[in-house]
């Protein structure tokens, strides 16, 4: 117990800064399944896609030395797009192949669901034979320097970083969905996708936007992963896709606040969990909270409601 | 219907004729494996295209380099080496091990690491197979009474306590014990945990990470524990694949300890992980590092290695190297099946390019010396045996 005071804000400030990944990743999950009631198994490869993504922009920009002030916003606003783009269409083609087919057969959620497993599968065993199947280590992006101590935890600068970035992003898919005429129609097809199709919604339109959403969140994702840990693998997605669709079912999954609620409190039950007993227990922890949430929650903690978000 | 349905027929059929086909072969040459003055196999098992595969890779590639000296011979027996490629997991090897027992090995290099070796161990001795590690350290798998079992390099019985020894030796007083919840790690981390008490030392920290793969590589936690310990080393029981970045997130979390590791760290890899981070630190191994300043067998292996593949010796390739010159020292005296080999392992004793191949009853290398390298400016240098060795 001593170790939890001793840890408590390094606890709280890595806690946050690895929730926030998960949150990101778990938006993905959340919206298909609030649209398409369907997990979409293969999302965590579209995390690693991105990963792959913002490498390749870090051997192709030439970083040598680590960027600062205006040199690492520019990079960072450049990879995190170029991340988008590429794990967000990844994930519309992913849904036209693996998804679409099935749907227009009107096949069941449980063929959808293999069919998830499959393309997850594929695209991991894709990557590592068409890219590598070793670990890629990247160069230093940003200097980890200390900002601010606040007891025990450093705030540093990459930390920072992930959380802010995370949190940005969030905020814009927040305003998105409720705010604008494309949320309005994700908002319409999650509620109920037959009247929304009277309504004028085009539903199949509707679902590739939100694959690209998804797809593009997990990118930046991706972008603030490699920045953080300057590593990734073909494997990279499959753990952290767990725990990101763990982050939002706790939160409630189909729910957008449920799933940054949900990746933030993981993140720092992870590390609350792991400074009392040991980080060999950190996922012990992490999936017991979340067995104990849904025995008396089985909604989550915000319970589903993708389309009842409101401004 | 009956048009789609007949030529599926025909598929089935075309499919069956052509496994059939294959099945023959298959059996045609296991008949020609189990004569005499024909081909004898050796086995490979180890990591080829797993997470850390270059250990794999080395260890393959120094009993390759075995064969091609046994060759250069024009020996009246052939021997080829089959490589099963477990990617360092103990469930893969398991599923690997009725295939390579099947396919009519008569021995088998390998399998490289200690948690595929305990799983496995079983299979190769109900089968009378022996098996000659050249890299898995851990205790207790020599005592399960295994006859197949052999391994040259000495265990980490003897590793865990020189790393001990030699952090006492360095003037360390307070140490952090982590590993990767790996057989070899955590059995490393034991090994090490226990002598280090013994000699007075402080274990401040002693915790371990779940292992790659398992878990985001995340160790924040364990490193704010460090952190708050003060201590002086931080020994790290697991492999490159996780050292690597462990050791960098270290450094960034601001903890400035010496930190030492063991052999499954001892490999180029860890530096590419760790970068800079890894500078300074101070990695074990039973095995010989062979470079250009070897000389004498040493240096012959060193040049023939370098010739045949363009890059230095790993870790372990030298111990490749000594595995399969066992078996080729058997089929050379004229054994070629599994019980043949088998009991001429008992009675092998020869200068291998690592140390003296000779093993005790249990399969444990008779000897235990265990070396010490430092990293330093991105390159791997020995400074010495546990005892005498100090950092600078």
């Amino acid at each position: 117990m001593s170790n939890f005071v001793n840890q408590f804000w390094a606890s709280t400030i890595d806690g946050l800064t690895q929730g926030a990944i998960y949150a990101l990743v778990a938006l993905g999950y959340t919206l298909v399944y609030g649209v398409l009631r369907l997990i979409n198994f293969a999302h965590s490869e579209i995390f690693m896609i991105g990963t792959f993504a913002t490498v390749g922009v870090i051997s192709a920009a030439g970083i040598t030395s680590p960027l600062a002030g205006v040199g690492l916003l520019l990079f960072v606003l450049g990879a995190g797009a170029v991340a988008a783009v590429v794990s967000g269409g990844s994930a519309v083609v992913l849904e036209r192949v693996a998804y679409r087919p099935l749907r227009r057969r009107g096949a069941t959620q449980l063929a959808a669901l293999i069919s998830a497993i499959g393309a997850s599968l594929f695209l991991q065993q894709a990557v590592s034979i068409w890219v590598t199947s070793d670990a890629r280590t990247t160069e230093r992006v940003m200097e980890k320097v200390n900002l601010l101590t606040i007891g025990t935890g450093d705030l540093r600068a990459d930390k920072l970083l992930v959380f802010v970035g995370a949190m940005a992003m969030m905020i814009l898919l927040d305003r998105l969905v409720s705010g604008t005429r494309f949320g309005r129609a994700i908002r319409a097809t999650a509620q109920n996708a037959d009247t929304a199709t009277l309504m004028g919604v085009n539903i199949d339109r509707v679902i590739m936007i939100t694959f690209l959403i998804g797809g593009a969140m997990a990118g930046v994702g991706g972008m603030l992963y490699v920045i953080f840990f300057e590593v990734t693998n073909f494997t990279v997605g499959f753990v952290l896709g767990i725990k990101a669709f763990t982050s939002a079912v706790l939160g409630g999954i189909g729910n957008l606040r449920g799933a940054l609620l949900g990746g933030l409190l993981l993140g720092l039950i992870e590390e609350y969990g792991a400074s009392v007993v040991g980080a060999q227990w950190k996922d012990v922890i992490a999936f017991s909270v979340l067995v104990a949430v849904l025995m008396f929650r089985p909604t989550g903690l915000l319970g589903e409601a993708l389309g009842k978000a409101r401004a | 219907m009956s048009r789609t349905l007949a030529r599926r027929m025909t598929a089935v059929a075309a499919i069956a004729v052509a496994s059939l086909g294959l099945a023959a072969c298959g059996s045609d040459s296991e008949g020609d494996g189990g004569g005499s003055g024909e081909t004898v196999k050796i086995g490979f098992m180890g990591d080829l295209t797993g997470p850390n595969k270059q250990l794999g890779i080395n260890i393959l590639d120094g009993a390759k380099l075995a064969l091609a000296d046994y060759e250069k011979t024009n020996p009246d027996v052939k021997i080829t080496i089959v490589e099963y490629d477990s990617q360092g997991d103990p469930k893969q090897a398991s599923g690997l091990a009725p295939k390579v027992i099947d396919d009519g090995v008569v021995g088998l290099v390998g399998p490289a690491f200690s948690g595929e070796t305990a799983d496995t161990g079983a299979a190769w001795e109900e089968a009378g197979l022996p098996f000659v590690s050249a890299s898995a350290t851990r205790v207790t798998l020599s005592d399960n009474g295994w006859k197949t079992f052999h391994r040259v390099l000495a265990d980490d019985g003897f590793q865990g306590p020189g790393v001990a020894t030699f952090m006492a030796n360095n003037g360390f007083e307070t140490v952090a014990i982590i590993d990767d919840a790996s057989e070899y790690g955590q059995g490393l981390a034991n090994e090490v945990d226990a002598k280090a008490k013994e000699l007075g030392l402080t274990v401040a920290v002693r915790e371990a990470v779940a292992a790659e793969g398992t878990t985001v590589p995340n160790y924040s936690s364990t490193i704010s524990k460090i952190k708050g310990a003060n201590v002086d080393a931080i020994f790290y029981g697991g492999y490159y694949a996780q050292s690597g970045g462990f050791v960098k997130q270290l450094r960034d979390g601001g903890e400035d300890a010496v930190f030492v590791s063991g052999d499954g760290s001892l490999d180029g890899a860890f530096i590419e992980g760790g970068g800079e981070a890894a500078n300074g630190a101070a990695l074990s191994c039973a095995c010989a590092l062979i470079n250009d300043t070897a000389t004498g067998a040493a240096k012959t292996f060193y040049d023939a290695y370098k010739a045949a593949y363009n890059t230095e010796p790993g870790t372990y390739s030298p111990e490749g190297y000594d595995a399969m010159t066992a078996f080729i020292n058997a089929v050379k005296d004229g054994k070629t099946d599994r019980a043949g080999i088998l009991e001429y392992l008992t009675t092998v004793d020869f200068e291998g390019v690592s140390k003296q191949i000779k093993f005790e009853a249990n399969g444990n290398i008779v000897g235990g010396t265990i070396l010490m390298y430092q990293v330093k400016d991105g390159a791997i240098v020995g400074i010495g045996t546990t005892e005498d060795a100090k950092l600078s």
